[in-house]
This record gives C-alpha cells, sequence and structure tokens, in this order.
C-alpha cells in the first residue's frame, strides 16, 4: 500500500511539446492518499489510460516524477512497482487452471509453493471462487474471468495499489452492480488504494470516495460525489455529471444594473452580491443550472424567464421537460404531480443553487 | 416444435456437388477401378481383386521411399515450425521495418518450384553454383550429384528455404493478434520473457501453427518438383520420395494398376498422418494438468 504523489507530472507523446495542445496529459500535481478510492472519470481519449498506466509504470512519463511513499519510481519499470491493474477486457492465461492463474504473478516472484497455495485459496475465498480453483480458465464467463484478472492483482501481499481500466465493460448489466459492490467490500476489508477509471458516472459516483473528472488530458476536479454535483469547478464537470447535464446560459452585463444580469435579451434579478462579484470576473461569463433544480414561476417572478416548452416525458418519478429559453436549449426535470403542456412558461432559473462561471471556471462564492 | 420439414436445400448444394464430382470424385473413383484391374489394353482389362494391393505392399523399393518420405517430412517439420515461430517473433512488428521484412519473406513463396529446384541445383554445383564452390573451398567434400547424404540435406535445405516462410507469416499473423494488455498484464504479473511465449504467445498462436504443421506435413509428403528437378531422385534412389516413386510406376512404366493402388494407399496414408496430428495438436492445448501442489 501506498500513498501516490505525482509532481510536475506531465506526458506528450510527442518529442518536443511546446503548446498544451501537445500534451496528452497536462502538467500537473496531484497526491491518490493511501487506502483511498478512487474514480477517474472522463471522456473516452481524456487521457486517463495514459494516466493509468504512468502509474503502473507501462508508459514512462515525459515530464516530472511519479512518487510511491516519497520514493521516486519515474524510471521505475513495472516489475518493480508492485502495482496491480485490471484491463478493460478479462486478460487470462488460457492454458492455465483458475489456480495457475491466480499463482502466476507469485510463482514469476519466485514465492514457495506453501505460500502460494496459502494465498491463492485466501484470494479465492474473498472472490467467492474457491469452488472453480480446478477448472481451466479458458471456459469460464466474462466476469468470472474479470474476477480473475483481479485475483491476479489482489494476490500479492505487497501490492501498492490496485488500478482498474474501465473493468467492466464487457460484464452483463445486472452483475456489473454485483462485482463493483464485491469490488467495494474488498477495498474495505483490505484498505487498498484503488484508481478507478471509467467513462460511467453513475459507476464513479456509486464506486468511489472521491472522483477525479478529467477532460482534454487536465484534471479539472477532485472531489466527493455530491460535491461534483452541487458546485461543479468547470462548465465540463456541470455538463459530464448529471444526467441530463447542467444547462448553460450566456451572462452578460449593465454598468448601470447593480441588481440583475441580462440572458440574452431578458434581464433577471440575481442580487447586488452576485453582480458585484460578476463584474470583478474578467473574461465569457455563464450561468450554469442543473435540470433538477428548475422549477415553475409566475408570470415576471424574479430570478425567471419565458420559455418554450417543446417536449414533456413523463418517467414517473419525475417528468423531463426539453425546449429553448433566450435561444438557448433547456433541458428541466420536474416534479412529476406538476402539470404542464408544451408551450410558453415562466421558469425560475436564477435560484441560489445556480452557478457563475468565468472562462468555463466556477466563481467562487 | 413445428420445423418446416423439406429437403429443398439440398438443391442449393447441388452445384457444388456437381463440380466436386467431375474434378474430385469421377477421377478418385476411376483410380479405385485402375486398382482392381488388370489393365492390357485400352480395350481389354481383366478384374484381379486387391492383387494389386498385396503387391505393392510387399514391394522393397516401396518400403525404401515411404521411410525416406516419412523421416523426410519429420525433419521438415522439426526444422521449419521451430524455426518459422522463431522468426515470426524476431520480426519488428511496427513500421517500414516490418514491411521489409514481411515482403523479403514472402519472396521464396513467390517463386515457381521447378524454378526453386533450378535455383538451387546450380547454387549447389561445385564449378559454377556459389553454395557449392564455397563448400568445397572451404574443404568440405560436397557432392550432390554423388554422395547421397548430400543430395538428401540439399533437398532438405531447399525446402527449409522454400516453406519456413510460410511458417514465420502464420506465425506472424498469429501473434499480431495478441492484444496489447496481455503483454502488459504479464509485465504486472512479472512474467519473464520465455513465461510471456509460453503461456501467451505460443496458446495465441495455436491455431495458426495447427494450420502450418498440417499444410507443412501435407505438403512435403507430396513433394515432387523441386527433387526432380535438382537430383532427379538420386543418386541411386536416395532422394526418391513417395510421388516420385508413384510417377514412375504410372507414367514411366504404365503399371496403371499397381500405381492407382498405391495412389489410394498414398492418400490414406496422408489423411490419417493429418487426422492424428490434428487430433494431438488439439487435445495437447485442452488438457493443461492443474499444477496445485497438497501443501494444506
Amino acid at each position: 500500500m501506498a500513498r501516490i504523489e505525482f509532481r510536475n507530472l506531465g506526458h506528450a507523446y510527442g518529442p518536443h511539446p511546446s503548446a498544451p495542445s501537445d500534451f496528452a496529459l497536462q502538467p500537473m500535481n496531484m497526491v491518490w492518499e493511501d487506502g483511498g478510492a478512487y474514480a477517474l472519470l472522463g471522456p473516452s481519449g481524456c487521457g486517463k489510460s495514459t494516466l493509468l498506466n504512468i502509474i503502473s509504470g507501462l508508459l514512462t512519463p515525459s515530464h516530472g516524477q511519479v512518487l510511491f511513499d516519497g520514493r521516486d519510481v519515474t524510471t521505475t519499470p513495472t516489475r518493480g512497482r508492485n502495482i496491480a491493474q485490471v484491463f478493460q477486457f478479462p486478460v487470462l492465461y488460457d492454458t492455465m487452471t483458475v489456480y495457475d492463474n491466480l499463482a502466476f504473478p507469485l510463482r514469476n516472484r519466485k514465492v514457495p509453493e506453501r505460500e502460494v497455495h496459502q494465498r491463492v485459496h485466501e484470494v479465492a475465498e474473498i472472490l467467492g471462487m474457491t469452488h472453480t480453483l480446478k477448472q481451466r480458465a479458458s471456459g469460464m464467463s466474462a466476469d468470472a474471468k474479470q474476477k480473475i484478472s483481479l485475483g491476479r492483482g489482489l494476490v500479492r501481499k505487497d501490492v501498492s495499489a490496485i488500478l482498474f481500466d474501465e473493468p467492466l465493460t464487457v460484464i452483463d448489466p445486472h452483475l456489473k452492480w454485483q462485482l463493483r459492490r464485491q469490488l467495494k467490500q474488498i477495498h474495505q476489508q483490505l484498505k487498498l488504494t484503488l484508481i478507478y477509471v471509467t467513462h460511467d458516472q453513475v459507476e464513479a459516483l456509486t464506486f468511489a470516495d472521491e472522483v477525479v473528472v478529467m477532460t482534454n488530458g487536465k484534471i479539472v476536479q477532485k472531489g466527493a460525489p455530491d460535491a461534483l454535483f452541487e458546485r461543479p469547478d468547470h462548465t465540463f464537470v456541470g455538463y459530464f455529471i448529471g444526467s441530463p447535464g447542467m444547462n448553460f446560459y450566456p451572462v452578460s452585463l449593465d454598468a448601470a444594473d447593480e441588481q440583475g444580469i441580462r440572458i440574452g435579451e431578458h434581464r433577471v434579478e440575481v442580487g447586488p452580491a452576485q453582480v458585484a462579484r460578476l463584474k470583478r470576473a474578467h473574461g465569457a461569463l455563464r450561468m450554469g443550472i442543473r435540470p433538477e433544480f428548475i422549477e415553475l414561476a409566475p408570470a415576471g417572478a424574479s430570478g425567471a424567464l419565458e420559455a418554450e416548452i417543446v417536449n414533456v416525458q413523463h418517467l414517473g418519478t419525475c417528468q423531463l421537460v426539453s425546449g429553448t429559453v433566450a435561444g438557448h436549449p433547456l433541458k428541466g426535470k420536474l416534479a412529476a404531480s406538476v402539470a404542464l403542456q408544451p408551450g410558453r412558461h415562466w421558469l425560475r432559473l436564477a435560484r441560489p443553487e445556480a452557478i457563475f462561471f468565468c472562462n468555463d471556471e466556477r466563481i467562487a462564492q | 416444435m413445428n420445423k418446416p420439414y423439406n429437403n429443398k436445400a439440398w438443391f442449393f448444394i447441388l452445384p457444388v456437388f456437381l463440380c466436386v464430382a467431375f474434378s474430385a470424385i469421377l477421377p478418385l473413383m476411376t483410380v479405385v477401378n485402375y486398382s482392381v484391374q488388370d489393365i492390357l489394353s485400352p480395350t481389354q482389362s481383366v478384374f484381379v481383386g486387391l492383387e494389386w494391393f498385396r503387391a505393392i505392399m510387399r514391394d522393397p523399393e516401396l518400403h525404401g521411399a515411404l521411410l525416406r518420405q516419412l523421416v523426410f517430412s519429420l525433419c521438415v517439420l522439426l526444422v521449419q515450425i521451430p524455426l518459422g515461430v522463431a522468426l515470426a517473433l524476431a520480426m519488428p512488428s511496427k513500421g517500414w521495418q516490418s514491411s521489409a521484412s514481411l515482403v523479403v519473406l514472402s519472396m521464396p513463396l513467390l517463386i515457381p518450384w521447378n524454378v526453386v529446384g533450378t535455383i538451387w541445383q546450380i547454387f549447389g554445383r561445385a564449378d559454377i553454383g556459389l553454395g557449392g564452390f564455397a563448400l568445397n573451398a572451404l574443404g568440405v567434400d560436397y557432392n550432390y550429384a554423388s554422395h547421397s547424404l548430400d543430395a538428401w540435406l540439399t533437398v532438405l535445405l531447399m525446402d527449409v528455404w522454400h516453406w519456413t516462410p510460410l511458417v514465420a507469416l502464420l506465425g506472424f499473423a498469429g501473434l499480431r493478434s495478441i492484444p496489447d494488455a496481455y503483454y502488459q498484464a504479464a509485465q504486472i504479473d512479472g512474467a519473464s520473457r520465455w513465461a510471456v511465449f509460453r503461456h501467451i504467445q505460443l496458446p495465441k498462436m495455436r491455431g495458426v501453427l495447427m494450420i502450418a504443421v498440417l499444410l507443412r506435413f501435407m505438403d512435403s509428403f507430396m513433394i515432387y518438383t523441386e527433387p526432380f528437378v535438382l537430383t532427379g531422385g538420386g543418386p541411386g534412389n536416395s532422394t526418391t520420395f513417395l510421388s516420385q516413386y508413384l510417377t514412375q510406376k504410372a507414367v514411366g512404366q504404365f503399371d496403371l494398376g499397381p500405381a492407382a493402388a498405391f495412389s489410394l494407399i498414398y492418400f490414406l496414408i496422408i489423411l490419417l498422418f493429418s487426422f492424428v496430428l490434428y487430433n494431438w495438436m488439439q487435445s495437447a492445448g485442452n488438457s493443461a494438468p492443474t499444477t496445485e501442489g497438497d501443501h494444506a
């Protein structure tokens, strides 16, 4: 087990990176605490796997250092790092039995056979696979194979961290849930550092204590699931977390107006403190509001705008409305009890839950 | 079960069946027909039953050719399969080097059989051939036209040169189909280079290697053109393999009956060996025993 630290770590696949776009991973400082369960969330191609491969040593970063418990391991090869990694598709040694698959990492390290036997049985117990130990690994189902891949990571006692690279992609939905719960149990039992890469926000939010959101090779926010939902630091987080994502509206200010802002041609009251903060910011201003926080309002009410609602979908527990506000798209999740027909309605958008962004970064309250 | 049963589907395979009938089944039946008759002239023949089979089985020349053939095919497999796998492993996997090595490797495969024979016939000559001249200059008394062993080794070497690339290309294709994650997982599991070969590369190549073994066995068992051009079966009959023996019987001496009987035996031998090889390799991959010790 180890505390993993990045110091000015960045990676470029090309030889002479100069512009930020040359970096697959923007230079960053970051700490993964010992025993933490982290989810690394981001769209495909955002640098998640690059980051993971740097931790495991499959890739040597072009810039900066990686430290395990303060020890510089930047150039240490994978074999010397004691990292376990589970890949997107189960990797098995087809010709071996489950037992031999689990024993493989230990035998490679010349662990005495007596200890191998003991460790393999311990791990099989944790994974609930004791009865399949003598079966051939190649004929098993995808979730069993993925469990064996995981088991090969757990079987080593000295493992610093376990990395998961979208491990549940090939697993059936009902088993996904089971396996994820088992992962959580293993984490609580063994107190290992887990880093879990995924592009599925539900997976990330249910699995991790702390979610790290990445886009374009950059970590844009690191925080607990509720923080990501309530206080996204970046418009990307607002858009990526939540289903549907946050609504964004460009904001302009009138020099003379101390009370309100303009969204398109409409004036919206937000109070003097908020207006003062916005006036201090330099850059493109946007207001973000989560669909969950939108509500109907009386015509002309403060903070409300007139919206054109095009579509109302009843989802049982709520209704999903979509339409436009001041020429920008709108998605809202309203209580199922509100009677609503497509047409023009007044909606309160500038609520306390609304968040203002300047150049995509959240403006601190 | 309300499955509609009708036999109309059989009509779809009729064209293929007719083609195969004319190209394979009818000629084969003709051979069967010859094998049980003594053909005296085109209009005169006598039914002799299994007489030709009995005669051919007792022919010492056949025994010699069969033994030579078996040893030859065995050597071909023992040399070409490991060598091909080694080449496949050594080939660069990316960039222009990869394309270049593929082209170079494919070259022998593109040369017609009789040209291969001619190339080696000239190459091995002591007076004008580079190989033969060099060997003799080094003090090796090499002459494929008069020493049986030299002739035999030259035929083997020629076959290795001609066909090892096929094994290498098949192996290379097998290797390329292994996802990177396997190598990465092996690194994480601390596997040695040998363990990676033994537990990842070899099992993943099993399918293509099986094809390679079967192809090389069948092809080498039927080898005809190259030794015919190179040595003509000599010196003596040291490089007379089965197909050449058969040709001498059928075309040289016009012993159609014995030749037909032998053709059938030849065919059955190849079928039997291929069947045995295939099943052996299939089961070799499917019955890995557990190595769990009793330490409990």
